[in-house]
Parts: C-alpha cells; sequence; structure tokens
C-alpha cells in the first residue's frame, strides 16, 4: 500500500484550507497567508516555509502561475526538487554492518528495530538486534519480541549494562555467525543530557571497533515533534554522526513537516518513514508521496 | 537556532528609545517578532493569532501612553498574555470521599504514558497514599513488564492480565476495592487520535472506571498537532487535564499553552527528567518564560515597571565580570545555585547568558557537581586560590583525597581556566557605557593580595539569583549591583517550590 493511501485517513482541514487556495483564480496576499499556514500547521517552521515561498513567488512571478492551483502545484514541485536531491540509499558494507538507530524517548526506535529488521531478512539477509537500550525498563524484553517476528537473533546484555558493549558483543556475534547486518537499539535519551550524549558517541565509537562497522546511524523522529526536531537533529549529529532519519508514526494526524527543515539546514536525508504498528509498516520514503501527504 | 524574544526586540528597541513610544507600525513589527517566536516554540498558529490581537489591542492602546521604556512594556504585556491563557494556579489535586480516586491515562504512543503512571504513583505514594498501578496496556511488546519494573523500584502493586484492555481496567478497579489501595493510575495503550476503534476502547475504559481524573499524556516536543490530539482525546474521554512529559529537554513547549487555550484543561503535573520523583505539579506561571525563551523575564518585568536604565545594567554586569576569581568562590556560588534548582537550568535563566553560554559547555549533571565539591574540597587554601600552581603530584594527591580520578581534577582546573577566559571575553565584549556606571569596588584588585581562601563571609548571591560561576559576585565594593532592578522573592524562583522548570 503506498504511503498517500496509507496517509489517507490523516487528512483534515489541512486539505479544505488549500482546497480554497486551489479553486481561486486570483494569486494575491490571502493565497501566500494560506500557504504559508499550511506549512507551519504542518510543522515545517518559520524559515523553512518562508525560504519555500519565496522561492515559489519567485517561480509564479517568471513562469507565471495558473490561479491558485498552480502556485499550490508551483510548491509541491519546489518541496519535491529539493528533496529528491538527497541520496536515500542505505549503506551496507562488509559483513557485518552495524545500523545504529538513536533519539530521544518514546519515538519509537525499538519498534523500528523490529520493522527494519523484518524488511531486511525478507530480502534475505541475516540479521542481528543489539538490545543497547539497557536503561527502559524491559525494553530489551520489547526487542527479543520484535526479534521473534522478525526472525532475526537477538544479543542482549543484563539490565543496566553498559550499551556499548551490548553492542560490541552483538558485533562479535554477528561476525562469527556470518550474519550481514547488526541492528542496535539505544536508549532514549533527551539530547540536552551531555553525559548521555556522550555515551551515545561511545557506542558509535565501540561499535565499529571489532569485526564490523558503522554504515548508517539513524536518527528516529516521532512526525508528532515540532521544531525541537531541528535542535534533536543538530545534537544527535554532533554526538553520532547522523547519516538518516527514520520518520515514524506519520499514520496519525501530525505531517512531520519538520523533516523539510531538517535536510534543508542539515543535509540528512529521510530513509523510511514508519505508518502503522504493524511488522509491515514501515516503507522507504518517497518525496513525491510525502509532499502529497502534506498538501492533501 | 532560537533566539530569545529578548534578543529579537533589541534591534526594534534600539530605534525606538529615545522616542518613548511605539507607532502602529513598530508594534506590527514587535507582533512579528512574538509570531516567530511563538511558532518556533511550537504554539499553534491558530493560538498566536489569537496571542497577537490580543497583545496588539493593549500594546496600541494607551497602557503605553507615557511610559518610559515602552519595548520592555511590550513584553510584559506578552508574558502577562502568556501567563494569563496558561492560568495562574497549580491544578489541586483532591482525592475520592469513596476510595479509590481514579487517575487514567491516555495519550499518544511514545508520550510516555507508562513512566508516568510509575512517576504518579510514586507522587501518590509520597503523599502518604496506597496507589495500585493497573497495566492496561495489551498492544505495546513488554509494556505490562516495563510497568512492573518501574513499580517494583517504588515497591507499589501492579494489576494486569491477559486479554481484553477493558476487561482489564475493570477488574483492576475491583483489585483495587479489594486490596484497599486508596488511588488507582490506569496505564492504557498509545492510541492514534483518529483511531476510531482504539479512540472507542479508551472511552470504553473511561466508561467502566468513571476516573476522577483523566489525564492526557503530551509530549513537549509536540508541535502543531498538539491541539488536534487534545481536541480529539478530550472529544471522546472529557479530559481533566495534561501531563506534560519530557520537558527536562529544550523544548520550549508551546504544546502546553496550545492545549490549554483551545480545550480549556491545564497541565497538572510535568516531567522534567528521567528518574521517578521527577514529575511536579506544574506551574504554570514559570512556563510563559520558557515558551518565550526569555531567560529571566522577570528580572525584565521588574526592569520595565522600574524604569531601570539599560546602560546602568550593562555597567554593572561588567563590574562583575572583572572581578577575578578563585575555586572557593566558585564553591560558594555552587552551592547557592544548586539551591535554586539544577545548575543548568539555572544558568539559562541569565538574562543576556542564553546567547553567550549557547556554545560552551552548559551541561553540568548533579551529580559531577557533587564530584567538582569534593575535588576542591581536597585542595589547599593556596591551591584553590591559584589553580596554576597544581601539579602532577598535587593532582594525585587531590585525586586520591576525594576519591576521584587524576584526569577529572585535571579537567576540573582546565574548565576553570576557561572559564575565566570566558568572563574575561565576555567582559571585553562589554558594554560601551561601563565608564558612565560608579567607579569599581573599593575592595577590587584581589588578585594582588594572594593567600585569601575563604571568602569573606559567603559570598552574596544577587537575589535574582543571577551569580553565576564565572560571573563574581563580589569585589563590588559592597554595592549590590542589581539593586534597583526590583526586589523581593524572584517570582520564578520561588525558594519553597521545586526546582524551576525552565
Amino acid at each position: 500500500m503506498s504511503l498517500r493511501n496509507r496517509l489517507g485517513r490523516a487528512r483534515g482541514a489541512l486539505a479544505t484550507r488549500l482546497a480554497v487556495v486551489r479553486g481561486r483564480d486570483e494569486v494575491d496576499a490571502v493565497t501566500w497567508d494560506r500557504l504559508e499556514e499550511a506549512l507551519i500547521l504542518a510543522d515545517v517552521g518559520v524559515a523553512t516555509s518562508a525560504a519555500l515561498l519565496a522561492r515559489v513567488s519567485e517561480r509564479a512571478a517568471v513562469e507565471g502561475a495558473s490561479g491558485g492551483d498552480g502556485v499550490v502545484e508551483f510548491l509541491k514541485d519546489e518541496i519535491v526538487g529539493r528533496l529528491d536531491r538527497a541520496d536515500r540509499t542505505l549503506s551496507v558494507g562488509g559483513a557485518p554492518s552495524v545500523w545504529l538507530f538513536v533519539g530521544v524517548n518514546g519515538v519509537g526506535k525499538t519498534t523500528t528495530i523490529g520493522k527494519v529488521g523484518r524488511r531486511l531478512v525478507a530480502e534475505g539477509r541475516q540479521v542481528v538486534f543489539a538490545a543497547g537500550d539497557t536503561y527502559r525498563a524491559a525494553a530489551v524484553d520489547q526487542l527479543a519480541l520484535w526479534a521473534e517476528r522478525a526472525g532475526a537473533t537477538v544479543v542482549r546484555g543484563a539490565e543496566g549494562a553498559d550499551p556499548s558493549s551490548v553492542v560490541f558483543d552483538a558485533v562479535e556475534h554477528a561476525a562469527a555467525q556470518g550474519a550481514d547486518l547488526v541492528l542496535a537499539d539505544t536508549a532514549g535519551r533527551v539530547h540536552t543530557r551531555g553525559n548521555l550524549m556522550d555515551e551515545l558517541t561511545k557506542v558509535r565509537r565501540v561499535a565499529g571497533k571489532g569485526a564490523g562497522t558503522v554504515t548508517e546511524t539513524l536518527l528516529v523522529l516521532d512526525a508528532t515533534v515540532g521544531q525541537n526536531g531541528l535542535v534533536q537533529a543538530r545534537q544527535f549529529t554532533e554526538a553520532a554522526d547522523v547519516t538518516g532519519l527514520v520518520l515514524t508514526k506519520l499514520d496519525g494526524s501530525a505531517r512531520g513537516g519538520i523533516v523539510l527543515a531538517v535536510e534543508d539546514e542539515f543535509g540528512i536525508p529521510v530513509k523510511f518513514v514508519g505508518v502503522g504498528e504493524g511488522l509491515d509498516d514501515l516503507v522507504p520514503f518517497e518525496p513525491g508521496d510525502f509532499v502529497d501527504a502534506l498538501f492533501e | 537556532m532560537f533566539e530569545s524574544l529578548t534578543s529579537r526586540f533589541e534591534g526594534i528597541l534600539r530605534n525606538i528609545r529615545g522616542k518613548g513610544r511605539l507607532g502602529p507600525g513598530e508594534v506590527e513589527e514587535v507582533l512579528n517578532e512574538i509570531r516567530v517566536a511563538l511558532l518556533e516554540a511550537d504554539v499553534h498558529l491558530g493560538v498566536v493569532r489569537t496571542l497577537q490581537d490580543r497583545i496588539r489591542v493593549r500594546a496600541v492602546g494607551e497602557e503605553l501612553a507615557g511610559v518610559l521604556n515602552p519595548g520592555q512594556q511590550v513584553v510584559k504585556i506578552v508574558l502577562e498574555e502568556l501567563t494569563g491563557v496558561l492560568g495562574g494556579e497549580t491544578m489541586p489535586i483532591t482525592f475520592a470521599s469513596k476510595p479509590p480516586t481514579v487517575v487514567l491515562l491516555a495519550g499518544l504512543q511514545g508520550s510516555g504514558k507508562t513512566t508516568a503512571a510509575a512517576k504518579l504513583a510514586r507522587w501518590f505514594k509520597a503523599k502518604g497514599r496506597n496507589p495500585l498501578l493497573v497495566g492496561a496496556d495489551l498492544a505495546r511488546p513488554a509494556a505490562v513488564e516495563q510497568l512492573r519494573t518501574l513499580a517494583g523500584r517504588i515497591d507499589v502493586p501492579v494489576f494486569s492480565q491477559p486479554g481484553d484492555p477493558v476487561a482489564v481496567a475493570a477488574a483492576g478497579l475491583t483489585e483495587a476495592r479489594r486490596l484497599g489501595r486508596d488511588v488507582m493510575i490506569c496505564d492504557t495503550a498509545g492510541r492514534l487520535a483518529i483511531d476510531d476503534d482504539l479512540m472507542s476502547e479508551v472511552a470504553e475504559i473511561a466508561g467502566v472506571l468513571e476516573p476522577h481524573y483523566t489525564f492526557l499524556v503530551l509530549d513537549a516536543m509536540t508541535g502543531q498537532d498538539a491541539v488536534n490530539v487534545a481536541e480529539a482525546f478530550h472529544g471522546r474521554l472529557e479530559l481533566d487535564a495534561v501531563v506534560l512529559t519530557k520537558l527536562d529537554g529544550d523544548a520550549r513547549g508551546g504544546a502546553a499553552i496550545s492545549v490549554k487555550e483551545v480545550v480549556g484543561r491545564p497541565i497538572a503535573f510535568a516531567s522534567t527528567g528521567e528518574a521517578l520523583e521527577d514529575l511536579e505539579p506544574f506551574h504554570p506561571d514559570r512556563m510563559a518564560s520558557r515558551i518565550l525563551g526569555m531567560g529571566d523575564v522577570e528580572t525584565l518585568i521588574e526592569k520595565a515597571e522600574e524604569v531601570f536604565e539599560k546602560e546602568q545594567a550593562e555597567a554593572a554586569a561588567a563590574r562583575m565580570l572583572e572581578g577575578t576569581f578563585t575555586l572557593d568562590d566558585f564553591l560558594e556560588q555552587l552551592r547557592q545555585i544548586r539551591r535554586m534548582g539544577p545548575v543548568g537550568d539555572v544558568m539559562k535563566m541569565v538574562p543576556g547568558m542564553g546567547q553567550q553560554l549557547k556554545d560552551v559547555e552548559t551541561d553540568f549533571d548533579e551529580r559531577r557537581i557533587d564530584r567538582i565539591e569534593g575535588i576542591i574540597h581536597s585542595m589547599t587554601p593556596a591551591e584553590r586560590t591559584d589553580p596554576d600552581v597544581i601539579d602532577g603530584s598535587r593532582r594525585a594527591r587531590i585525586a586520591a583525597g576525594s576519591g576521584t580520578q587524576v584526569n577529572e581534577v585535571s579537567q576540573l582546573v582546565r574548565q576553570f581556566r576557561e572559564m575565566r577566559k570566558l568572563m574575561k571575553q565576555m567582559d571585553g565584549a562589554g558594554p560601551k557605557g561601563r565608564g558612565r556606571g560608579p567607579k569599581r569596588g573599593q575592595k577590587a584588585g584581589r588578585r594582588g593580595r594572594g593567600g585569601r581562601t575563604t571568602p569573606r563571609g559567603p559570598v552574596q548571591v544577587p537575589k535574582k539569583g543571577l551569580a553565576l560561576p564565572g560571573l563574581g559576585g563580589d569585589d563590588l565594593g559592597g554595592r549590590d549591583p542589581w539593586e534597583g532592578l526590583g526586589s523581593g522573592e524572584p517570582r520564578g524562583l520561588g525558594s519553597s517550590g521545586p526546582p524551576p522548570l525552565v
């Protein structure tokens, strides 16, 4: 099922607002206000919205827009154009490759690992989960359940164990078993906690110390997140060199527009989108679908 | 990334200073800055508009007539409007005459319901109650185990069983009555507000429990969608209040104000950390300045009220910066500051410091401060006065004495040096108006004296809590540079209350 269909349920007031813009022949201040409104309500943010609209207004002036509908199409085109530039491939290197999942609390890291694992297993890869969230109560159990469902093996440490050592052990285990990939879970952490961010830096370093190579560090962002998403992207990138985003919970009413700002400002591409609670509810990011869902 | 509203205003203020009043054009300029600030704080667009309208009416109206500093007066109006929306009172929690008092938690996935449930149980327990936790989240793998583990830490029983969440909730209530527990807290599965089936399920749970309190658990980092979520849950559950989670990050928490304005329900509790004690009744008055990212706005308000000249305040701050500083002073100030709350938080309250400290290590782990205290206590008076004398063997001795590692001692000394350097830099960048202020204190020049370790009595920390490690509070010739900046307890830093949220 395409992202667009999945997100059909979440259509709401935004579509109505834009329908008004589309229906008008005139392009005036109201048009621009409505467009800005739509972007801001989707959490795109003031600065990125302004930049996008400046570009669109330039294009409308030069190329001539056919009414409100034309302007909306320019805007979509502009956003897709920006998103299309990014390289969204997921890197798999020499066995085993390590993909590290990081993010604040409650964004869905553990669940995402389950779903990503499922995809990889379905592609015929041998996958090991590293239960690196040794902090949250029962996080390891949760990951183990996902591993069972996905057909992956899980390597766990004791509760309260050093997450770096758990990840290291998982990499060694994967190497011994000839597995292709290690998906490493980490405890959710608020990015303002310097000591926890240092811990993450260490996890990333140690993950690549043994037989494995860290080929992806994926920052998991909740689609409901607002402007703080930008700060998260910056802080996690500083700590763990983020290579991509996973946007979760996009099946709700939130639009996840903050990823436009994040891609714009930090050049970190969205690689996966989570659209439901089921094992298969994770899809590769498609700019066109995403932008349609943003506005329709 | 986030500029404080104060610094946003500065350009506009500079232009209007001297004019003595805001024209309609300037009011619009200021309103636009307010709009951007509120949107960056994730206040809902609709709420931003309402606030703008209210502020416009007041700002162009007669309130500014004859005011000496209209810019700061505008800041005051903004704060008053925000605080007005948030409501001034902390929501009281009362108990059912016929126990148990039933609390139902609902919210999106990942908002922090399970942790909030355990934290609430701990809070009720600390109030002398006997809570029972009921785990009705049967959807997320291991959610009930998580609840059991957390509950085990605070010694609170958990009831749950496989099957149907509504049945679990009902059985949980029976169990609470049977065990004579006087508070029952029901955790539920996270659900999307647009998922009709799951929303019906939680409504059914509410129907069975008839809760005294229905709380929406809301992530402080939520963006514009917060309003949709709150409206949807309110529509099905008749919320009593919101529990705002993850307020320990740097999210401005504009969601709080949006929810209050749109569904008219207050924030009852706020979660400010990962430990189970980190849940506090919410103080609405402290939230407004956080949303605006304004540092200690209270001081600014006082400033506006007392028409204290900006140049004078800057001159005073500059004099503080010039003071030379020992590890003893540092230690004393750490102690003073710690009384006010988490150090990193307190530092953010200092007006104007947000910008300067943005890129500096401001993340103070409280336990690290314990260690810092230990290290300084293990130093000789001479070492505290002049850390440059600390060589390898002294480092080893200090480390052994304080039970720390040698590299921690080195790090502290290094950081202390950097801090002094930073003070100098800030001093160098100080305002031009300095020379016009009163002369530096007579007691200045401590550097030449040497040997002094214990400050002359406790270092005077200004009432406003503006002293920082790195901002000497003495050497001012006995004159409190902040006098004239208002008096009495700072409203944002009530000493009796829990640490400030900002």
